[in-house]
């Protein structure tokens, strides 16, 4: 037996598993690299890569809107500006890095020594990456999308579109689609498959109950975009008609399939900004969630109900009477379930001892901006009120309250708290506070004055505006409040560039946190968990630990995993997981050659296909360690 | 009587609790088997993730046709529909060739190399049958996919059915590959059974788009 660990591991034991289940050195480490934590640093770095990017633009727009008729930026790159701003903020930001944090959290949250699917967990990192490259390459060259974030035909089409700058967008959605899709996969076999033995679903920390759902909503909501999105480039590369009025084609069903994508994908972005409230506020109230079991059902209620709402984007489209009135009440009847988790939340800070840290405070602003986006939404999601201020910057403000309160924020208090695990360093609590200051009064500073100018008829999406309609102070305050924001975001990346290098070490657990993923070393070993947890209860640091308490009996030279089922987390079988190796990349290069191509030529769907397969075999053909002697002698029949 | 009454996983669960040992203040869980069949395995959620998506897909698209097809004054808006014979013989071979892969599914399960090895050529060859079939369904659909909605929606509804059905071919041919090489670990019968479960879905998932292709602008 002494090819398996032992309990307690030795110091022998632990150097074993780190050689096995470490990533290989130097550049083969840059392309072979399938641990999900290395994976994961590298999403969450280039997910917020795109943020600032993204920012930028936005910083550019409010430049030019700074006062009446300037000249900063043309009608032409005010258009691609928005169009960028938006899909990197959606496609390249929103969801990735929820997804991102995800790879890294989820395995240690539950106790897993890997993800689920490695290489394919890798393989949908590098289509991402190189599909947000596409598309800044293609804006770099005066080819970027222009058409809106959304990008409805018919000015979306080929006859309204010309050039291949919607082409460069629609193919964007399919790469980032597909990774998303991808991951979605990966998470929700993770977390039924993967976790510790006796972490029942009931005893599931809440950002991981989080992402499940949100895994789920993106199997059922992603493809409607990815089918509009080929749709829309088979009419403008080959002529076909679905969005065409002239051959029996409806512009109306790209509006269709689009929000029925995304709708949902708001609460893609929002539910794990959920997680991450549920994750936090106990820490730091120092007691358990009140409500625990609500919160799960309204998380999935919310799961449901955003399905049923895409029409409210449509409502000045002509649709049946009847029909908007479903939508109406669907809009306003989800606002129940996130009520129902604010309660809880607020009962567990009211009850807990609160200790005033950096994430919280992100968490708290949670309450201030996503409460009025909300209180808009209601505005919004009422028929004869949206008609009124469709298409406005009062839409804008919405959505930015919206998704900034509901999202970002809890994005950066996630940030912050889970900075010292990733990186074995704590950050600056004074240089954190004056992040989240700065950021907090700019973001209210930049979007509250949209709602005026919305109500007072600034309509989005103009690069200018004349002189005189009294809407030049409350841009003027915009334009100031996004530089503060900006300024806030830079303090805050700056503060974790420097905590990186020279932070104080933060030990396992510097706050003292119930979840798996403190039990471990800050930063984590390559193996995760030398021996994986067993867990008897909700926050199982918060209690005394109780027999038995790890798994012993998992293979040291070969990267063993454990399985358990899916209701109750029974031990099921072991699992051999796969080593290193450079065939996703590969194989992500050949899916980018097939996709950038397939924006030129029909063709590249037909030559392209053929590295695709080659890389895939090659990915899936047994190599060496599938008949190593050690490997075979692992295995045991059912 | 109970629906998710199953004798046999029962059996297999209280097998594996039987294995895992409690060895002081460890579970000792050397002695678990080292792959899993059905739910039981990791590729089983991976495979049921895919055909969640494609299956969304193809029902998005049946949708799209159907509110296509419904503000049309005449569907086909203009020459006949497809020929049925192609169709019918593409659904007829796909329908047959369910029994063989049921058959390789359970012999996967019962580790049986040598009906598996048997079983994975013939079901590369049906494989191949039905894209030659799907070849001369294509030729016989009497519209083109620039033509008008009609002819775009069938070339798509068509085409994407062809991409499953190619790569789960092409996945075959694969397997089978692997399974006559010279050694094999004994979990790759796990991916003769997931191999055989998503063919099911690629048949199934079939017999909708048949219908809406081939009897929607007939019968309509």
């Amino acid at each position: 037996m002494t090819d398996r660990h032992t309990l307690p591991v030795t110091a022998d034991q632990e150097h074993l598993l780190e050689q096995t289940w470490r990533d290989p050195p130097g550049w083969r480490g840059w392309i072979g690299a399938i641990n999900h934590k290395t994976i994961g640093r590298r999403f969450i770095v280039t997910a917020f890569g795109f943020f600032i990017a993204g920012g930028l633009l936005a910083l550019l727009m409010r430049a030019q809107l700074a006062g009446p008729q300037r000249g900063l930026v043309g009608p032409d790159l005010y258009n691609q500006l928005f169009t960028m701003h938006g899909t990197t903020m959606m496609f390249l930001f929103a969801v990735p890095v929820m997804q991102a944090f995800a790879v890294y959290f989820v395995p240690l949250m539950i106790g897993a020594r890997s993800i689920a699917f490695p290489r394919l967990n890798t393989y949908a990192y590098w289509v991402y990456l190189f599909g947000g490259w596409m598309l800044f390459a293609a804006f770099f060259l005066n080819s970027g999308p222009d058409a809106g974030w959304f990008a409805y035909p018919p000015l979306a089409g080929p006859e309204f579109g010309p050039g291949k700058r919607v082409d460069f967008w629609a193919q964007l959605i399919t790469f980032t689609e597909l990774s998303a899709l991808v991951e979605a996969v990966v998470i929700i076999t993770t977390i039924f498959k993967l976790r510790a033995p006796g972490m029942t679903l009931s005893r599931m920390p809440l950002f991981v109950w989080g992402m499940l759902i949100t895994a789920f909503m993106v199997l059922f909501a992603m493809p409607s975009v990815m089918l509009a999105s080929t749709a829309l480039l088979l009419d403008r590369l080959v002529g076909t008609d679905f969005y065409n009025p002239n051959e029996g084609g409806d512009p109306l069903l790209w509006q269709h399939l689009f929000w029925f994508f995304g709708h949902p994908e708001v609460y893609l972005i929002f539910l794990p900004g959920l997680g991450f409230l549920s994750t936090i506020l106990p820490t730091f109230a120092r007691r358990p969630i009140v409500g625990y079991t609500a919160m799960v059902l309204a998380l999935i209620a919310t799961a449901f109900m955003a399905f049923g709402l895409w029409v409210h984007h449509m409502f000045a489209t002509p649709f049946p009477e009847l029909g908007k009135a479903f939508f109406n009440a669907m809009s306003l009847l989800i606002a129940i379930p996130t009520a129902v988790q604010i309660f809880c939340w607020i009962a567990t800070l009211a009850t807990g001892r609160i200790v005033w840290k950096t994430p919280l405070l992100f968490v708290l602003a949670f309450f201030f901006i996503l409460v009025l986006g909300g209180m808009s939404g209601l505005m919004l999601g009422s028929v004869p009120l949206d008609l009124q201020v469709h298409d406005t910057y009062f839409v804008v403000a919405h959505l930015h309250y919206v998704l900034i309160g509901g999202a970002v924020f809890p994005l950066f208090g996630a940030l912050h708290y889970w900075f010292p695990k990733i990186t074995g360093r704590l950050m600056s609590e004074r240089l954190g506070h004056l992040s989240f200051w700065l950021m907090f009064v700019g973001f209210n500073a930049t979007f509250f004055p949209m709602h005026w100018l919305g109500l007072h008829g600034m309509t989005r999406r103009v690069y200018t505006y004349p002189a005189g309609l009294g809407w030049e102070g409350p841009n003027l305050l915009a334009t100031g409040g996004a530089f503060v924001l900006a300024l806030g975001t830079a303090v805050a990346f700056a503060n974790a560039w420097w905590a990186w290098r020279r932070g104080v070490p933060a030990g396992d657990d510097p706050w003292g946190a119930p979840t798996l993923e403190w039990a471990t070393a800050s930063p984590p070993p390559a193996v995760n968990f030398p021996a994986p947890p067993v867990v008897h209860r909700r926050d199982p640091l918060w209690h005394a630990p109780e027999e038995p308490t790890h798994v012993a009996g998992l293979a040291l030279r070969q990267r063993e995993v454990l399985v358990t089922t899916v209701r109750d987390a029974e031990p099921d079988h072991r699992y051999r997981f796969p080593v290193p190796t450079p065939w996703p990349f590969l194989g992500a290069v050949a899916t980018t050659v097939l996709f950038v191509g397939s924006v030129f030529t029909p063709w590249a769907v037909v030559w392209g296909a053929a590295p695709v397969a080659i890389g895939l075999t090659a990915w899936f053909w047994p190599k060496k360690d599938d008949r190593d002697a050690q490997a075979i002698a692992l295995e045991r029949a059912p | 009587m109970n629906p998710f009454h199953n004798p046999a996983a029962i059996r297999q669960r209280e097998a594996a609790q039987a294995r895992v040992r409690r060895a002081g203040i460890a579970l000792d869980v050397s002695e678990l088997p080292s792959f899993g069949f059905g739910h039981r395995s990791l590729m089983w959620w991976g495979t049921q993730g895919l055909m969640a998506v494609e299956g969304t897909v193809f029902a998005l698209l049946i949708g799209a046709y159907a509110y296509i097809a419904l503000q049309a004054d005449r569907w086909p808006p203009t020459g006949p529909a497809p020929d049925l014979a192609w169709g019918a013989v593409h659904t007829l071979v796909a329908l047959l060739s369910l029994w063989p892969n049921h058959r390789i599914k359970q012999r996967a399960e019962q580790l049986d190399l040598a009906s598996v090895r048997r079983g994975m050529v013939v079901h590369s060859l049906v494989g191949a049958v039905l894209l030659a079939i799907r070849w001369a369904e294509f030729r016989h659909l009497n519209v083109g996919w620039d033509d008008d909605v009609y002819g775009s929606l069938v070339w798509l509804l068509l085409g994407l059915h062809t991409t499953h059905l190619a790569t789960d071919v092409y996945d075959t041919w694969v397997l089978t590959a692997l399974i006559w090489s010279r050694k094999m670990a004994l979990r790759r019968f796990a991916d003769v059974s997931e191999n055989a479960l998503y063919w099911y879905f690629v048949v199934w998932s079939w017999l909708p788009i048949w219908a809406v292709v081939y009897g929607v602008p007939r019968w309509l």
